[in-house]
């Protein structure tokens, strides 16, 4: 990798200047701070649901009775604790991430940028649409 | 009686102190004052000694970088009314994650030397003669990287964003900001010359987006969105010489097609 040379890793001997040092804690005193940390978080919780819904399909090759034997596992208390909690960080990301979205992509229509809120408001209404057939088809087959 | 406010602010002395400490000064509380007021008050009627920087004092010059209560703000810029009310207590600390010289002072040569690296000026690789006369640019093509001029190294955006302070390397919001103003004018052709710092763990992908910088920015430059751009066009540029490496650019033209 290419290194970049012109700032040196080290500044030059200051002794009468003074270097504040950063807390360990640093994410705790602000919330914008801890939203942020939490976001980042948030990703674990994304990455287990995945896996969750990864075992259920190989639980749905392996028949009917690999699938009820995983079906009385995530009905257990702690296994819903989980979900809950997993519940509410996969939102939290979703909405987190939707809401950064039109700072990382300003469309441009005819040389006018999109309103910000226009942006944010595709990807609300794609994954309402998402949710309401997934929904449609869930309730269908009961 | 007149309002007072207390201000707390953090004094630091080379040659006394071994770390910053805080002194309390009470100020008349005045609607029409903002911070700068009141510091300049402390230091024509109380105490000259109090250290700081200041010059324009109308939001241009971008000198009068302070934390107000927390909160990186040009002092120039931030009512005390916003803050405080008769009897009230305001914390002014020097910018956070700089080194300090003296009380609210904080060095710049870090970031002046970062600045320095995003080459933010224009590089014109073929520059035509004089004769052929001024360089036309449509609206469209200002708009394209206007908001991003609006930068006034503040540093500001360096005091809110926390991988500024956990790594001192990091070229940080305004220096990225300032390139992709540069990268995006379409009478410059250095967006190559400057992938090299841009495209580094130490530049954009040091960037988690907190966001920080953008809503601390006091002239709506949004640095975050510059990263995030630059993040998405350098991904898609290391996509393409992956796919298709015969079209790899030459280095000579790869500038201004970049610039486009």
């Amino acid at each position: 990798m290419q290194q970049l040379t012109k700032v040196p890793l080290y500044t030059e001997y200051h002794p009468r200047w003074y270097r504040p040092r950063v807390s360990v804690y640093w994410w705790l005193g602000q919330w914008q701070y801890l939203k942020f940390i939490l976001r980042e978080l948030s990703s674990v919780f994304v990455a287990l649901v995945v896996v969750m819904t990864l075992l259920q399909l190989r639980a749905l090759r392996n028949g009917p009775e690999a699938y009820a034997k995983l079906q009385a596992l995530l009905k257990s208390p702690a296994v819903l604790v989980v979900s809950v909690v997993s519940l509410f960080f996969v939102v939290f990301h979703t909405i987190t991430w939707f809401n950064l979205t039109p700072r990382a992509m300003p469309l441009r229509v005819r040389g006018k940028r999109v309103p910000e809120w226009l942006v944010a408001a595709s990807n609300y209404a794609v994954w309402i649409v998402a949710s309401g057939l997934v929904a449609f088809l869930v309730l269908r087959s009961q | 009686m007149s309002d007072k406010v207390i201000l707390e602010i953090a004094r630091y002395s080379p040659e006394r102190d071994a770390e910053p400490s805080f002194q309390a000064f009470e100020v008349p509380f005045r609607k029409e004052w903002v911070v700068l007021d009141a510091l300049n008050h402390v230091k024509d009627t109380i105490d000259g000694s109090l250290t700081y920087r200041w010059s324009c004092r109308m939001g241009i010059c971008g000198s009068c970088g302070v934390m107000v209560n927390g909160e990186p703000k040009l002092s120039c810029a931030t009512f005390l009314s916003s803050y405080a009310r008769n009897g009230n207590r305001v914390r002014v600390e020097p910018l956070r994650y700089f080194p300090i010289v003296r009380d609210l002072v904080t060095e710049l040569s870090g970031f002046l030397g970062k600045l320095k690296q995003v080459k933010p000026w224009l590089i014109a690789k073929d520059e035509p003669p004089l004769s052929q006369g001024e360089f036309l640019q449509t609206p469209e093509q200002l708009e394209e990287y206007r908001q991003f001029s609006m930068c006034i190294n503040c540093t500001l955006c360096y005091a809110a964003c926390p991988v500024v302070g956990l790594d001192p390397q990091f070229v940080g919001p305004a220096a990225i900001a300032l390139a992709q103003r540069y990268n995006k004018d379409s009478r410059d052709a250095g967006a190559t010359d400057r992938t090299a710092v841009l495209a580094h763990p130490e530049g954009i992908w040091g960037c988690t987006f907190v966001g920080e910088c953008t809503r601390v920015c006091p002239k709506h430059v949004d640095p975050a969105g510059a990263i995030q751009q630059y993040k998405i066009k350098a991904a898609l540029d290391w996509t393409k010489t992956l796919l298709m490496p015969w079209n790899r650019r030459k280095p000579e033209d790869a500038g201004s097609a970049a610039a486009d």
